[in-house]
Parts: C-alpha cells; structure tokens; sequence
C-alpha cells in the first residue's frame, strides 16, 4: 500500500524493523541444506554457519561462545532461565524464585506455574525496591530474576545491586536484557549476572531467534522435550539461518552503540519537548524516572482512554503502543502501571513510544505534530 | 462488525461507497469464550476473529472496543432486573439504544467518524423536510426495523443501514464473491449473553430461587413455583400445575406479580388484550398528532396489528383493532404509519 511509506514507527519495544544486513545474512544462509546436528559435508556448512553466528553473538554480548544458547526467543529464555532454574535446583533445597513486580510475562507467568515464585514490589518510577527484594531472597532461593530494562516504561533496573543480593545467598540470578541491548548494553563477562535473555526482533533481526546467555557452571532444567541440541538444554533443530540474521543485527546495533545512545537522548528530548511546547504536557507524566533506557517515552495521560489516542495516531499514519498485554484485542490495563500506582485509570492511560535503529527526526516531528491533537481530541476539548 | 456476514457485507458497501471505514468489534463480555455450542452469539473470541478478518478483506483498519462494563450495566443487570420485576425486558433493543447506538457512537463522535454503520436490515430515508425517518426493511422475513425503533432522531441521524434494501440470500451471495470467510456463517438469534438459550436457568442463576404460588382467575392455587421470573405472560409450557382446570383446557400465564411472587394462571381468552399503555416514549422522526391509525409491534418478529394510536409527552395510548394475546408488560410497542417507524415505548400495562 502506498499509505506505508508514510507511516511513522514507534513500536521498536514490540519488535524493530528488519536491518537490511540481517536480511542479506538470513537469505543468505536460508540456502543451506544440512541439518547442523548431523554429520555429513552439507550439514557440517550448516553447522559452521551457526557456530560463526554463535561466536559472532557471543563476542558482541562480551560472552563465550559456550554460554550462548541460541532459542526461539526472548520468552523462551526467560523460561528456561527461570523455571528450568528453579526445577534444576529444587532437589537441593532451592525451590523459590524471587522476580520483581514488573517482569515481563516470561518471568513474570512463572507465579502461576510455581507457587514458591516471591514477588518484590517496585516504586513509582518502576525500579525494583532493593530492601524487599533483600528481605525475600535467603537460603531457599534458587533463582533471582530482575530485567535490566523494563519493555513498558523503560526504567532501567538496579541489577548489579539485585545481582549481589541473589549471590550473598547463593541464587543464580537472572535478567531479562531484551530491550537493554543498546542502551544500557551488555557486557556478558563484566556483569554479575548468571543468565541473561536477549532476543533478536527489537534489534532488527528476525522475529524468531533469541537467546540465553548461560555461565558454564550453571545448569537450568530443560524445560522442552527434544534432543537438546543446544548446550544439552534446548532441543529443536538449530536455523543457521536465524542465527546469522540476528548475528549481523546484533553487530551493527553493538558496533553502532555509542552513537545511538547520544541520538535516542536527543530524539526523546526533542519529543518531550514537543509536547510541552502544544501545551498538551499539562497533567501527562513521563514515568520511568531519571534512569531510563531513552529510546522507551512512556506516558500517562490522566483521563484519556489510551486506545483513542491510538487510533486517532493510527489513522494519522503513526504506528504506537500502550505497552501492556493484549488479551482477545483488547488492551489490558498495564500490570506495570499497577504496579507503580495502584491505579486502574492511569493503567488504561498510558502511552508508550519505541524508538529505534530506523526512528529518523522526521518520524519524531510527525509525532510531536500530531500527538497533541490527538490527546486534545481524546480529552473531548 | 460482529464477526457475522451482514456486518461484513455492510462494511463492504460502505467502503465501496467510498467512506473512510474503521471496523470495531464490540467486546461485551469480559471472558469472552474461545467457542460457543450451538448456536451463536456475538460476543466470543471467534466471532472477533472473523470479524477481524473480514476487515483484513476490505483493507480497512480494525478495533476490538471493551464495552463489557457498560454492557453489563445497561443490559445485563437491566434484564435481570426487568424479569425481577414482573416484565420482559428485549436486551438487543436495550443494547442498540445503550450501547451500540449511545456509547459506541458517541465515542466514535468524539474521535471524528459521523455514522455508525451496521448490519441491520432497516432502511433510513429523509423525508420533505430533511429529517430523518426509519422504516422497514425490503426483506420482511429480516426487517430489523422493530429492534431499531428505540432510536431517537439524534441517533437514527448518525446511522447508515446499508443492508436495509437487499434480501438475504442476496448479502451471503455478495460476501461470498468478496471473499468473505462468514458469507456461510449461520445467522445468530440467542441472546448473545445467555449462549445456551436457557434464559430460565440463567435467570435462576441470577436471582435464586424463590418458591411461590400459581393461582387461578379465582384466587385458587393450582399449585407452585421456582421462582416468578421464570414466567412470560402467555407462556403455556413449564407450568406443572398439580390441579387441572375445571374444564381440563390448557392454561397460560395471564399476569406476574412480583412482589408476592405471584402467578396468576387461566384460559387463552383472558390473554387477549384490546388495549396497550406504554411508557418512556421515544419518538424516532416526524411526530403524527393526536389520534392516529398505524400498526403496532410487540415483538422483533412479530406481526404489526392495526390499531389506533395516541402518542403523549410521556406515554402511548395504543387501541388494538382485534385483541392479541400474549403482550407482556416491559417489550416494547413500537409504532408505524405505514413502513416508517414513528416511534417506540415500553409497555407498562394491558387491558
């Protein structure tokens, strides 16, 4: 459709568009034939494929290439970090997990799977409250899991500070790095942390391939059937393919890191600015706090039904999000914005925009054009 | 869109009309089952599904709207409150008038569309003087026009009824050539929130039971019952009465008196009613003065039945030219001058 070319993306924390290096990568290697577990000349350039992405991965997150275990997925990471932890250590007396409040569902579904699953509370701005997290964690504990970025309101996480909780009492701990890769980034090697989930699509890789950084002496349960082709832990056959795609994403977002930082801080400054110039900042709250992954503007309008100020973008050529869980298509009040405020109006009031590898001033203009003739418009003014 | 073929064919000849279409499917009910038995309802995950993609079909955006508190609001906790109270509510006519055609539209007011456009089969005309009036279908096996009728001139103003001049067989023949999943799907005709049909059971459910007496025209008791709102007034079956009639004829319900948790039982002819008053009139175009002679229904697909009207500032005066059985206070009488609906009320008394 013509109108597409138009239309100006904010969803980046939903899943980015493909990097044109990632589908070169991924064509390219669509082609192979072998399986990479099995042993013959086809399959070993299959297996060579995938084991050039694993290092090429594995030295952009500052890891070895043993502790990457490629999967389908940040979710599926954060599952086999989380409840493949705490099975993998239930039999030697850790059988609780202590998550914070805003985890995203991956971690956070864990509470209804697994009753020993505690939950630390976070503050208004979303950060983990480290003196709760402090008192639920002990000698039980198997696995502490806090994201480093949260996807909705992008507050970045105190995880140093989590992790060394988790390790004064012998915990794995565990985060979800998904929307953390570019701001604040991750250095595997440097961190504390004993798991980490990343996933390809928020980079501009394909939607489909993710993985679990795993330390070498740490051993979650499988928590799928299969042959284990992955580090004894993850079955399903491995795509080279996939991997090489979310390989040449992930390079050019590390190599061109630093620079973006610098462009998502302006763009965000130039968006909140904008805002506040239309006279449309009155009563809107920036959440996320002072530390805050700059490419995540969340939002809260009081009194503004977040799904018309989305449609009113939508039908302006402006692709944006709420954020929170989607259930039959309808919008869930935001389990976060909850848990910040305790308030169902502002959970129904909030926006979120997600910027990116492909965000340009001209999609932040459009925006700060046209968000505060929606917002006027959804206030009924 | 309900995710039924009329709704998506409606959607379709708006867009070749050449409007700026968006679909919203309406979500009613807060835990929305995956899949219905049977027959089908309006409100579970598969019909938003079809309706999603029959938008998809049309190219044009699509939105589920959350009206489920509303709903329950205005229609659920009204209809079992209607039945607590003796009468028999019609929840589809209180969902167009609450809902469909008053929240629904207002809101898209508010973010800039000028009509609701449904699937209903009724036709909108203007008359001499530009106002809007509503009459019946072409289809008369599917006119729709008697669930509209409690449409005031502001609402009917900012509808579109695309459907209201095609047969039936025609709309499944022109979703089928668009492409349209649902050009085959069945027609649904429970009430969407009782997807069993058991309003009885759903009823009970709601307000308990209560156990008390049925009597004759005489103040006899014939014997008992669960629980009044059980009970239609001309309804025969799921009466067991221990006591038969003295002349062994069947009998039917001829009143309801909640309160006393009363129903009062007797002969077919005391059903026949000659005169209907009705309150909370809604006038839907054009006021016809005084004392006039039109038609009346009762019922989404009952007959309309020659009689005199008389509509007031807040009620209806309605003069049957041949009794009727079988009226129940709290459905609504809606009156026509010919095929045009000029107005509706609810009924709140027989004679």
């Amino acid at each position: 459709m013509a109108a597409e070319a138009t239309r100006h993306y904010f969803d980046h924390a939903a899943h980015s568009p493909l990097r044109p290096a990632a589908r070169q990568a991924w064509l390219q290697a669509a082609d192979l034939v072998g399986n990479p577990a099995a042993l013959h000349a086809s399959a070993r350039r299959s297996r060579a494929a995938l084991e050039d992405a694993r290092e090429s991965i594995a030295a952009d997150l500052g890891a070895h290439p043993t502790e990457v275990v490629l999967t389908s997925g940040g979710s599926e990471a954060d599952t086999l970090a989380v409840w493949g932890g705490v099975r993998g250590r239930a039999s030697s007396g850790r059988d609780l997990v202590v998550i914070s409040a805003v985890e995203h569902p991956a971690v956070g579904e864990l509470a209804r799977q697994w009753p020993g699953t505690l939950i630390a509370g976070v503050d208004p701005t979303g950060s983990v409250m480290l003196d709760e997290l402090a008192r639920l964690v002990g000698p039980s504990t198997a696995v502490v899991s806090v994201q480093t970025v949260n996807n909705e309101v992008g507050v970045v996480q105190p995880v140093a500070e989590a992790a060394e909780i988790a390790h004064a009492a012998g915990a794995w701990f565990h985060t979800d790095a998904v929307q953390a890769l570019v701001s604040p980034g991750l250095d595997f090697s440097a961190s504390a942390a004993d798991l980490v989930s990343v996933s390809a699509h928020k980079l501009g890789g394909p939607v489909g391939v993710g993985a679990l950084l795993v330390r070498r002496e740490v051993a979650p349960a499988v928590t799928g059937l299969g042959g284990r082709q992955e580090r004894d832990l993850r079955s399903g056959t491995q795509s080279a393919a996939l991997a090489a795609a979310f390989a040449a994403a992930l390079h050019e977002s590390v190599a061109s890191r630093e620079a973006e930082r610098v462009r998502m801080a302006r763009l965000r400054a130039e968006l909140l600015a904008g805002l506040a110039a239309a006279g449309q900042g009155e009563g809107v709250r920036v959440n996320g706090g002072e530390v805050v992954n700059p490419a995540i503007v969340h939002l809260t309008a009081p009194g503004v039904r977040a799904d018309d100020v989305l449609l009113l973008l939508d039908r302006v050529g402006i692709d944006a999000s709420v954020g929170s869980a989607c259930r039959a298509g309808v919008h869930q009040p935001s389990e976060v914005v909850l848990a910040m405020t305790g308030s169902t109006q502002d959970a129904l009031s909030s926006l979120r925009f997600s910027m990116g590898w492909s965000t340009t001033d001209d999609d932040v203009a459009a925006l700060v054009r046209e968000l505060p003739r929606a917002l006027a418009r959804a206030r009924g003014v | 869109m309900s995710g039924g073929v009329d709704s998506a064919v409606a959607a379709a000849r708006m867009v070749a009309a050449g409007h700026d279409v968006t679909g919203v499917h309406l979500a009613l009910s807060k835990n929305p089952e995956s899949y219905r038995s049977g027959a089908r309802g309006c409100c579970s995950l598969e019909d938003s599904h079809d309706a999603r993609r029959a938008a998809d079909k049309l190219g044009i955006p699509f939105y589920v709207w959350d009206f489920a508190e509303r709903f329950h609001a205005d229609v659920v906790e009204d209809f079992v409150a209607e039945y607590a109270a003796g009468r028999t509510p019609n929840p589809c006519l209180r969902c167009n008038e609450k809902i469909k055609f008053a929240a629904v539209l207002d809101r898209g007011l508010q973010l800039g569309f000028d009509v609701v456009a449904t699937g209903h089969y009724a036709r909108l005309t203007r008359s001499s003087a530009g106002q809007v009036e509503l009459r019946r279908a072409a289809d008369p096996a599917k006119d729709q026009s008697y669930v509209l009728g409690v449409l005031d001139a502001h609402q009917l103003a900012h509808c579109a009824f695309p459907l209201g001049d095609t047969h039936k067989t025609d709309v499944r023949a022109e979703a089928a050539a668009l492409g349209l999943g649902v050009a085959k799907k069945p027609d649904s005709h429970d009430i969407c929130f009782i997807p069993d049909g058991d309003t009885a059971g759903f009823l009970t459910r709601q307000l308990g039971e209560r156990v008390g007496e049925v009597v004759d025209t005489a103040g006899r008791v014939v014997g008992s019952h669960p629980g009044h709102h059980q009970f239609t007034v001309g309804q025969r079956r799921g009466l067991h009465l221990g006591v038969p009639a003295d002349d062994g004829r069947p009998r039917f319900v001829l009143s309801i008196e909640p309160v006393q948790n009363r129903v009062t039982v007797g002969a077919r002819e005391h059903l026949a009613v000659g005169v209907i008053d009705a309150i909370r009139p809604i006038l839907a175009g054009a006021a016809v003065p005084g004392r006039w002679r039109g038609h009346v229904q009762v019922r989404a697909h009952g007959v309309p039945m020659p009689a005199t009207v008389e509509f007031s500032a807040d009620a209806l005066h309605v003069e049957l030219d041949h009794p009727c059985e079988g009226i129940a206070p709290g459905q609504a009488a809606v009156v026509y001058a010919d095929d045009r609906v000029v107005g509706s009320a609810t009924i709140s008394g027989t004679r």
